[in-house]
Order: C-alpha cells, then sequence, then structure tokens
C-alpha cells in the first residue's frame, strides 16, 4: 500500500507539466486562438529552461526562462494569426518544427551534464494527513502552485468578470467587440498567458522530473500534442483538463508497472500506449456530431434515444465557436 | 497595376528569404558559430563532388513523392499530418512481401513491383484510417494522423526487435539487409537509382496533370475553397476528402517502398526520416502548384545533406538545416501576411 502510494505521489508530480500546460492551452484556445506550436515549444523551453538553470545556477530563473520563451513564442503567434491574418493551423505547426530543431541545435553544449534541480517541500501540517498529505503536500513548490493553477483558472474561466469576457472573446467575438470590447487585445493578453504556462512545462521536465537536458534522447517530443488532445478532452475546462492530464499520466505508469508481465512487448510498445488511448478519447468525443451517428440514432426508440443523446452530451464539449478564426471588424 | 503587384510579390517573396537566412545567421551566432563559414560548408556539402550532387537527389525523391501527395490533400483543404505514418506503413508492408518472396526464386524485377504495390497498398491504409477517422468519427486529421504516426513507429519497432529481429542481435539498426538481387539497381559509384528520378518525375507529371485537367482535380479545389458551397453544387464533400487522402496514402506508400528498396535495403526504426513534416513544409510553400514542389524539394534536400558536414567540419549539429527549412516557410508566410495588408492599404489610399 505504501509503495502503491509512492508510485502515486511520483504520478501526481510526473502531471504537473502536463497540467500546467492544458490549462494554458485551454486559456489560448478560450480566446480563440490555436497553439499548434506545443509540441516544440515544450522541448525548446526545456533545453533554455535547463541552460539557463546552468548557467545562472537558479532553478528559479530556468522556470522564468521558460516562461519567458512561452510568452515570446505566444506573440509570435497572435502576430501572425492575429495582425497578418495567417492560418493558425501553419504557422503553428512550422513553429513546432522550427522550436524543436532550435532546441537540439542550440542545446547541444549543454547536452549530458549535471545541473541544477528542483528539491521537495513538504507543507508543514498538511504533508501528515493520511494518504492525501503523502499523496499531495509532500511534492516540490511547483506541484503546488499547479494546483492554485487549477482552482485559479477554474475561477477565472466561469466565475470572474474577466472569464465572461474571455469566453465572450472566444464564442461571439463580434457581439463582444459591438459591447466595446478589444477583442483582438484580449487574445494576445490570453495567447501570451496560455503560451508563457505552457512554457513552464518544459523546464519542468529539465529541472525536476527528467532533470537533465539530452537532446533527442530527452524525450519530451510528443508530449505536446498529447497535451492539445488532452485540452480537447477536457472541454476547453482546466477542471476536466487537469483531470485529463493526471489519467493520461497514470495510465502511461500502469503501462510500465505491467511491463515485468508482458515480456514479449518491447518498452517502446508500451510508451505509445497513450497515443491509441488518444485517438479512441477523441473518437468518443467527437462521434456524437457525426451525419451517420445522428441517423441512426433517430431511428431508435425514443427511450433509448434520449439515454444515448444524454450520454453523448456528457462526453461532447464543443469548442469555443471561434477556435481558429480571424477577427474582423467591419 | 496588376504588373505592379507581381513585382511587389516577387520583391515580397524575395525578402522573406532574406530574413530567414538572417534569422539563421543571428541562431548561428548564439551558438559561436561563424555564419558564413556554415553556410558555405553547408552548400560545398551538397554540391561539390557528383557523389554529393547525387546524394541530394537520392533524398530529393522521397521528398518530392510526399510533396506530390500533401499537394493533393491541400488542395482539398486538408491537413495530412499523418503523412509520417503512412509512409511508415509503406515500409513496413514493402517489408514484410519482400521477406516473404525473397526465397522464393521468382524473378527480381516480379518480387520488387510487388513490393511496390504492397507499399502503396500499406500507406493508403493508413491513409485511411485518418480519413475514416474525420469522415465517420468526427476526430480531426490533425490529431488522427498524429496518433496514427506514433504507433506506425512503434510498430516499426515492434517488428525490428520482434517477428523480424536479426539472428543474433536485434538492434535499431533494422532488419536484416536483403540479398543485392532486390536493391533497385543503381548507377555504377552512386546510391542514386535511375528509376527513381524516373518515378519523381512521373509522379510530379500526374499530380500536374490531376489538379489543372482533370474534373477530379477541379472538384478537389472546389470542395477545399469553400465545402459548403461545393456541396451546393453537388460535389460529395467527404467523399472527396477522403479520395484526397487516398491519393496521398499512395505517394506516402511509393515512398516507404523506394526508402526500403531503394535505400535502406531494410526496415529501420526512423523509415520516414522525417519526410513526410518536410514535405508538409514544401507544400506549404509552394501554395499548391506542384511543378514549383520540385525546385523547392531539390533546395530542401540539398540542406538536408549539405547539412551532414556541420558535425563533421565545424562540430554543430545537423539540425541546423531543419532550422533553415522551417524558417523559410515561416518567414515566407509571414511576409506573405505582410503583403496582404500592404496592398490593402495602398488600394486604400488610392480609392482616397
Amino acid at each position: 500500500m505504501n509503495e502503491f502510494l509512492t508510485s502515486m505521489a511520483g504520478v501526481v508530480a510526473a502531471a504537473t507539466p502536463v497540467v500546467v500546460a492544458v490549462i494554458g492551452e485551454t486559456l489560448t484556445e478560450r480566446s480563440g486562438v490555436i497553439n499548434l506550436s506545443l509540441n516544440g515549444l515544450i522541448v525548446l523551453t526545456a533545453m533554455v529552461g535547463f541552460a539557463s538553470a546552468y548557467i545562472t545556477g537558479s532553478v528559479w530563473l530556468g522556470i522564468l526562462a521558460g516562461f519567458v520563451t512561452g510568452v515570446v513564442a505566444g506573440m509570435v503567434i497572435s502576430f501572425s494569426s492575429i495582425t497578418l491574418k495567417q492560418s493558425q493551423v501553419a504557422v503553428g505547426f512550422i513553429l513546432s518544427l522550427l522550436f524543436r530543431d532550435l532546441a537540439y541545435f542550440l542545446g547541444t553544449p549543454f547536452m549530458v551534464i549535471p545541473g541544477p534541480t528542483i528539491g521537495s517541500w513538504s507543507i508543514p501540517f498538511l504533508k501528515d494527513i493520511p494518504i492525501i498529505g503523502q499523496l499531495f503536500f509532500r511534492q516540490n513548490p511547483l506541484v503546488y502552485f499547479s494546483y492554485l493553477l487549477i482552482i485559479g483558472s477554474f475561477y477565472l474561466i466561469f466565475h470572474s468578470r474577466p472569464g465572461l469576457i474571455l469566453r465572450g472573446v472566444g464564442e461571439q467575438p463580434v457581439s463582444a467587440y459591438s459591447r466595446g470590447i478589444a477583442v483582438n487585445r484580449q487574445r494576445y493578453l490570453y495567447t501570451a498567458l496560455g503560451t508563457g504556462l505552457a512554457g513552464l512545462a518544459g523546464p519542468m521536465y529539465t529541472l525536476n522530473i527528467k532533470a537533465g537536458w539530452n537532446g533527442t534522447m530527452t524525450g519530451l517530443d510528443g508530449i505536446g500534442w498529447i497535451v492539445l488532445s488532452i485540452t480537447i478532452f477536457g472541454g476547453w475546462n482546466p477542471l476536466r483538463g487537469a483531470l485529463g492530464a493526471y489519467l493520461f499520466v497514470f495510465l502511461q505508469w500502469l503501462g510500465l508497472a505491467l511491463q515485468p508481465r508482458l515480456v514479449n512487448v518491447p518498452s517502446q510498445v508500451l510508451q505509445v500506449a497513450p497515443f491509441p488511448l488518444m485517438i479512441l478519447t477523441l473518437l468518443f468525443v467527437n462521434i456524437g456530431d457525426t451525419e451517420w451517428v445522428a441517423k441512426m440514432l433517430a431511428t431508435l426508440p425514443r427511450g433509448l434515444r434520449g439515454v444515448i443523446y444524454r450520454i453523448i452530451r456528457l462526453l461532447r464539449k464543443p469548442p469555443p465557436a471561434s477556435l481558429g478564426v480571424p477577427f474582423e471588424r467591419e | 497595376m496588376i504588373r505592379n503587384h507581381k513585382i511587389t510579390n516577387y520583391l515580397f517573396r524575395i525578402a522573406g528569404i532574406l530574413i530567414a537566412f538572417l534569422f539563421t545567421a543571428i541562431v548561428l551566432m548564439i551558438a559561436r558559430a561563424n555564419p558564413s563559414e556554415a553556410f558555405a560548408n553547408i552548400f560545398l556539402g551538397a554540391v561539390s563532388t557528383p557523389i554529393k550532387i547525387a546524394d541530394s537527389l537520392v533524398a530529393w525523391v522521397p521528398l518530392i513523392l510526399t510533396s506530390c501527395g500533401l499537394v493533393i490533400t491541400f488542395t482539398a483543404g486538408l491537413w495530412n499530418i499523418g503523412i509520417e505514418g503512412q509512409i511508415t506503413l509503406g515500409a513496413i508492408a514493402t517489408t514484410w512481401m519482400l521477406r516473404l518472396l525473397q526465397d522464393s526464386g521468382w524473378p527480381s524485377v516480379v518480387i520488387l513491383l510487388i513490393g511496390f504495390l504492397a507499399g502503396i497498398a500499406g500507406g493508403v491504409i493508413w491513409a485511411m484510417l485518418a480519413g475514416g477517422l474525420k469522415f465517420f468519427g468526427g476526430v480531426s486529421e490533425i490529431f488522427a494522423g498524429l496518433g496514427l504516426n506514433f504507433i506506425a513507429t512503434a510498430l516499426t519497432i515492434y517488428l525490428i526487435f520482434g517477428p523480424w529481429k536479426r539472428a543474433g542481435v536485434a538492434s535499431m539498426s533494422g532488419t536484416k539487409p536483403f540479398e543485392e538481387s532486390l536493391w533497385l539497381p543503381t548507377i555504377p559509384g552512386f546510391r542514386l537509382s535511375i528509376w527513381s528520378i524516373v518515378l519523381a518525375v512521373v509522379s510530379v507529371l500526374i499530380v500536374f496533370i490531376l489538379l489543372k485537367n482533370t474534373i477530379i482535380g477541379l472538384r478537389l479545389k472546389a470542395v477545399g475553397k469553400n465545402p459548403k458551397a461545393a456541396v451546393q453544387m453537388g460535389i460529395p464533400t467527404s467523399r472527396y476528402m477522403l479520395l484526397s487522402f487516398i491519393l496521398c496514402g499512395i505517394f506516402a506508400g511509393l515512398t516507404g517502398a523506394m526508402q526500403v528498396i531503394g535505400v535502406y535495403h531494410r526496415l529501420i526504426p526512423s523509415i520516414s526520416s522525417g519526410y513526410g513534416f518536410l514535405g508538409l513544409l514544401v507544400a506549404m510553400l509552394v501554395n499548391y502548384q506542384i511543378l514549383w514542389a520540385a525546385p523547392v524539394a531539390l533546395f530542401f534536400a540539398a540542406l538536408n545533406i549539405g547539412g551532414i558536414q556541420l558535425p563533421i567540419m565545424m562540430k554543430l549539429d545537423s539540425t541546423l538545416s531543419g532550422v533553415m527549412q522551417s524558417s523559410f516557410v515561416l518567414f515566407y508566410i509571414l511576409m506573405d501576411g505582410v503583403r496582404k495588408i500592404w496592398i490593402k492599404n495602398k488600394e486604400k489610399t488610392r480609392d482616397e
């Protein structure tokens, strides 16, 4: 039991960068902008964060460097999609490749060297709560930050005035504009904030979870795509997104834990287990929208149809209506 | 006035390329390297000897093949990011057929042809999976494709370390190489095969004719430009989108088959070598015009080959080629946005 608790505390720690990146992407997408560069961005901030911490000797400057890199990336995305009105998917995809290659190119001098790491810091009193204390409150400070972020961003989006404006900008930019809201300024703001948060994920890996920078062997290529799909799974809701992130890392751990029992399956195969799962989740979330399902449902008896509709509605959360669409005032 | 716009269009494109060079130079300076020395090494590394030129052409073939397929999906307005997996599945299917038939005693030509067909089938099946997920499951082709890419890579590694492992040691170097009789014949002294060049050129021409002169091409364009209007014109949109996936899968599968039969002569873990994603960059840059893809892909392939010199000559990582390629496309697209705003403003002042 104790051993299991330690593993689960490890899952909570390992899920933290995913949680933070998912919430960042949720904020960005809520305003109507997609950051498809996320995969490259996490690799780049991982390198930049480690390098900065190594040079300055301060892990916190490393974390800050990750945030700043993320903000700059967000500004490039907003500028190209909001001001220059170019395709967000195109620019995001190009940046994803560019950031990744930049990380590998510029990261060479920092490869395979020991650097500073973030230590854990137990919260007094809370750490002594049975089970919960061991799971959640004997972690490093960034994990505690992620708890605050989950609650704070949920409150911001759904229970505050700025959040109301944010949702308005993402759902109905035209009516938001007619009520005097600077739609594009809001989008710039939340894109930068969201990518900045996503930029924290990289240093969290290289300064804590997978300490050190190992070039292509760092093994972060792919995380960003997972984050993007968890954002969809989470229905652009920080609570659901965080749950998705914890679930994902738990399943990853489960794969590793089961490995000794599956001797014939190479470890590389178990590592990709999340991806079929990602496709299946997206399938469950989206299939209710397709024409053929709608047609098939129409032929079912009423009672059964109602039940299925309810399940579909529970799984499905529609994306912000103007996601990816540039706003033009006419 | 139109003529005037054409000149400004070219000026903006050239400016984009220059900015990309400048950006790469800054990146090199951050890495404390001399930019002109690095550019010279890349250039010489790609063209200084006949062998290097031939190697650039060897890299050009898979790149132009994937670009051929991607121009079709782009025309239909789709992002086939799953192309990497489609290449991989093509390579797996080809390897499978060659393994089955290598001791059959059949003529090599027959076995190789079957190998290529199997590759096409592999690519098409994987493309149809992504397409099917999009049209019957409502999953964005971007995420379906990405997931399928990772699954394809895992399948390759499983095969190399599992059922197809080399006698004795299974390793990242791949499966056991095929007999030389099953290699695509090359020009003596080079790694380049005339047949692969022929295949590439024919593919470009086929896609050019398909998109320019056939009803299918016209309808794909209609679907890509405005799907809603296409439906009103009576075009079965999703059927045409699925068709574009299948056509792209053909070229992706061919790429995989070519890498197995013509280049590596076995299945290796990273058999797609990133040519799918690079093809996406090429297709974005040429903006649906397949004829332009030929020179652009050659330039990108030369950058890949030239980049190999960087670790040898300057102790720099060869990923600089990737930095250059993606910054070319990035600044091209950014300058395109600037150009549109510039023209709009100019017309506004003229109207006043």
